[in-house]
């Protein structure tokens, strides 16, 4: 076995310290080691998308990255948006627009278009596409997510506009 | 799924980097932005017994421009990086055309410009990208330095000319010659895919808008990026037409490349694909070249 390594991160504002192997990929130190399941494991190869997570502020697939690459990152999950009585506009979006059905893939593709959602208050469909396209999903046909991003940049710009 | 147990190392500088390659060599696999890598760990396809993590080394991600129009990319840049900077959409924009090619948004904000060179897949989009902009790399390691030329740096799959104990520190790109006029075309079976066969296309007219020079680069047809020599030559002196056109994307199609099939695309499929997308980026690169000044 190869020497353990000290891991120190922040996850929705809550800071970590865990010693693993240096093989742990991201996706399961954040399940297994800090137990927020909300992050999901599909593919374990970066094609599916469901274990996308923000890496200071970024998408990334946490399949592709060991847990000691996020030694002294920021790391944003499902987990550090709204909570059941108060949902983030993005999720009441996804629920109001009834984006998901099983909600498998639903973790990883709300961590995908948050900043997307958060940058472009009127996104075409071919815009929302694209922002899409690296994370899949087998019940939805994807048409009513589509829909529920288009909702939730609207009900974000809007939510900023009435905070100013 | 999970990888095999390696060691770990992260250094923070390139010089320590450095003495790390030079100590372990073919026992160490450098790991960039990992997104080849550690999908064929997970798999268990690689199993290196160490690995030479360079994300903590800040000083290997940047981009400058060179002083002759040029630009020199750390190899630590990530792609988003690269596709959203303002000078590259100017002075190289068939870099931005190749970009939401590779993968998906997530995969270009971890992945590097660096390490899809290194990694020299012969189905890479900036291997080919990079190799008909005629860049050169430069590589470090303990014991000096040097710049190799983009012609002489793919020898095969997976393969390039670095030793074990080198590394990729940047890619400088010439600047483009006046009336030079670029291109990228691909295609895949979905969105993210990898590419069945892909084209990046560089032509520079005289003043008469005979072509002076050309570049075609090929992706997915061969063991390495494949530059279409024979077609770019077919085309020297030439007016782009209809006709040289034609004659250069099928000298690209039958005389510089051999392509094979797969599961995906059979040879012949591979060809037409070649002809066409060959075709397509003579086209519009003549017709960029023409709408340029000077």
């Amino acid at each position: 076995m190869s020497e353990l390594v000290k891991v120190q991160v922040t996850v929705n504002g809550t800071r970590y310290e865990h010693t693993v192997e240096p093989r742990m990929l991201l996706v399961d130190f954040i399940r297994h080691e800090l137990g927020l399941t909300g992050t999901h494991v599909g593919c374990e190869h970066g094609v599916c998308g469901t274990c996308t997570i923000l890496l200071d502020g970024k998408p990334v697939r946490s399949c592709l990255l060991f847990a000691p690459q996020a030694n002294g990152h920021e790391i944003r999950t499902i987990e550090g948006l709204g909570t059941m009585d108060n949902l983030h506009p993005i999720q009441e979006a996804f629920r109001e627009a009834h984006g998901l059905q099983c909600g498998f893939c639903t973790p990883g593709v709300i961590m995908s278009v948050l900043p997307f959602v958060e940058q472009n208050a009127n996104p075409t469909e071919e815009e929302v596409r694209e922002a899409l396209d690296g994370n899949l999903c087998r019940c939805t046909g994807y048409q009513n997510i589509v829909q529920a991003v288009q909702l939730a940049s609207e009900m974000v710009a809007s939510r900023k506009a009435e905070a100013r | 799924m999970k990888p095999a147990p390696f060691d770990y190392y992260a250094p923070a500088s390139v010089d320590e980097a450095l003495d790390i390659l030079s100590e372990k060599g073919y026992d160490i696999k450098v790991l960039a932005g990992g997104q080849s890598l550690v999908p064929s760990m997970n798999f268990r396809l690689a199993q290196p017994p160490a690995l030479l993590d360079l994300n903590n080394i800040p000083d290997l991600a940047y981009i400058k421009p060179a002083p002759d129009g040029g630009v020199v990319i750390g190899a630590m840049t990530r792609d988003s990086d690269v596709e959203h900077n303002p000078m590259v959409a100017e002075r190289f924009p068939v870099i931005l055309q190749a970009m939401p090619f590779i993968a998906h948004p997530q995969i270009r904000n971890r992945g590097t410009f660096g390490g899809a060179i290194a990694h020299a897949d012969p189905a890479g989009h900036l291997p080919a990208v990079t190799l008909a902009l005629n860049a050169r790399y430069h590589i470090r390691s303990k014991n000096g330095d040097r710049w190799v030329g983009c012609d002489e740096f793919f020898l095969g799959p997976f393969t390039t000319a670095m030793e074990p104990d080198e590394l990729l520190v940047e890619v400088e790109i010439p600047a483009l010659p006046a009336r030079t006029g670029t291109s990228y075309h691909q295609m895949a079976r979905q969105a993210g895919a990898q590419a069945l066969v892909g084209v990046a296309a560089v032509v520079t007219l005289d003043p008469g808008e005979r072509v002076a020079a050309a570049r075609i680069a090929l992706l997915s047809v061969g063991e390495t990026p494949v530059l279409a020599g024979r077609a770019a030559a077919s085309l020297a002196g030439k007016l782009l037409t209809p006709e040289t056109i034609e004659a250069a994307a099928e000298a690209a199609a039958t005389v510089d490349t051999d392509p094979g099939g797969d599961i995906h695309c059979s040879p012949e499929y591979r060809r037409h694909l070649i002809r066409v997308l060959v075709a397509k980026s003579l086209e519009e690169a003549g017709e960029r070249a023409r709408g340029k000044r000077g």
